[in-house]
């Protein structure tokens, strides 16, 4: 049995493009775990340990999306809302790692590309569209249909990277105005399916310790819901 | 958290390793515009890895196969991320 990921694997873009983007993604990790050190605590490093674990076993989860296509969870948009942009990048780098060293899901040459389309684009995509709309969420409720927004956009978005990189150091001589419409087309029903999953888990994890889900500090929603007070007679 | 942590393990368990053996094994988005314009992969130096593709070498059955490359990952992945979260962190808290 195969599963098929979203993962680039070798092969798609030229050695240049891809060790350009094992640059631009060291840059990235280097400042990711500088901010993280500040940004991790005793309560937060858990909850990033257990995204990293749930968004490994969510991409083993393709759902399919068209006749013969199927698509799984990005992930980085979700963990950016629960831990925060600098510590999701690290979460969804930890999952691509795993991915391409063990599972060979991804090219090895590639990682350095899933990296920077699968981690750090989804990432501050996710996370600058639900910090821009969480001012004016009033609800829990409110919070997980705006990460659903927030994780929809994300895939196009890492999509279209892949498309720039594409038009960069593709390998094959392909119309790229063909390649960017597929690409997105496929991706914006993909995004679909990672709305879904990122709304239902941000409503979880709400639920249960709205005080340390990164995307609501500093709004009304980080508060534990109070409990009701018995009505005294 | 001690609740958050265990229920988001077991939903990860459950799903790595019995959910995922009914996973669509399409080609998913970016494979299929691969396919569509003749953009043609290389196999990954991993790919001789015994657990390549999320089967593991040499099991025949496949639910088994399928739910022992998934638990190994977790496993993997758990180590490697709450190993580097809390090296990260540091003692300062």
């Amino acid at each position: 049995m195969q599963t098929v990921a979203m993962h680039v694997p070798d092969g798609f873009l030229n050695i240049p493009v891809s060790l350009a983007a094992y640059a631009a993604a060291a840059v990235v990790l280097g400042v990711a775990v500088v901010k993280a050190r500040s940004e991790l605590d005793d309560r937060t490093a858990p909850l990033a340990g257990l995204t990293a674990v749930f968004i490994f076993a969510a991409q083993m989860l393709n759902f399919p999306v068209a006749a013969g296509t199927s698509g799984h969870l990005l992930g980085g948009a979700l963990a950016a809302i629960l831990v925060g942009p600098w510590v999701a990048i690290l979460v969804v780098t930890v999952v691509l790692t795993v991915q391409a060293l063990l599972f060979a899901d991804g090219g090895l040459t590639a990682l350095g590309i899933n990296i920077v389309n699968m981690a750090i684009v989804t990432a501050v995509v996710g996370w600058l569209v639900f910090r821009l709309g969480v001012r004016f969420i009033k609800t829990p409720k409110g919070a997980a249909v705006l990460a659903g927004v927030a994780a929809f956009l994300s895939v196009p978005a890492s999509a279209m990277a892949f498309v720039a990189e594409y038009s960069l150091g593709g390998t094959a001589p392909v119309s790229l105005a063909a390649v960017a419409t597929a690409m997105g087309g496929v991706h914006i029903l993909i995004g679909i399916g990672e709305a879904v999953i990122t709304g239902l888990v941000v409503a979880a994890v709400l639920a249960s310790r709205p005080d340390i889900v990164a995307g609501v500090q500093d709004t009304p929603l980080a508060r534990p819901v109070p409990k009701p007070q018995p009505v005294s007679a | 958290m001690k609740r958050l942590l265990i229920g988001g393990a077991l939903v990860a368990v459950v799903l790595a390793a019995v959910v995922s053996f009914y996973a669509s094994s399409a080609p998913d988005g970016l494979n299929k515009v691969a396919e569509d314009h003749g953009i043609v992969e290389q196999d990954s130096a991993a790919a001789g890895s015994p657990l390549a593709d999320y089967s593991v070498n040499g099991l025949s059955n496949d639910r088994l196969s399928n739910a022992t490359a998934g638990l190994v990952g977790l496993a993997v992945t758990a180590a490697a991320g709450f190993g580097l979260f809390y090296i990260v962190k540091g003692r300062q808290n």
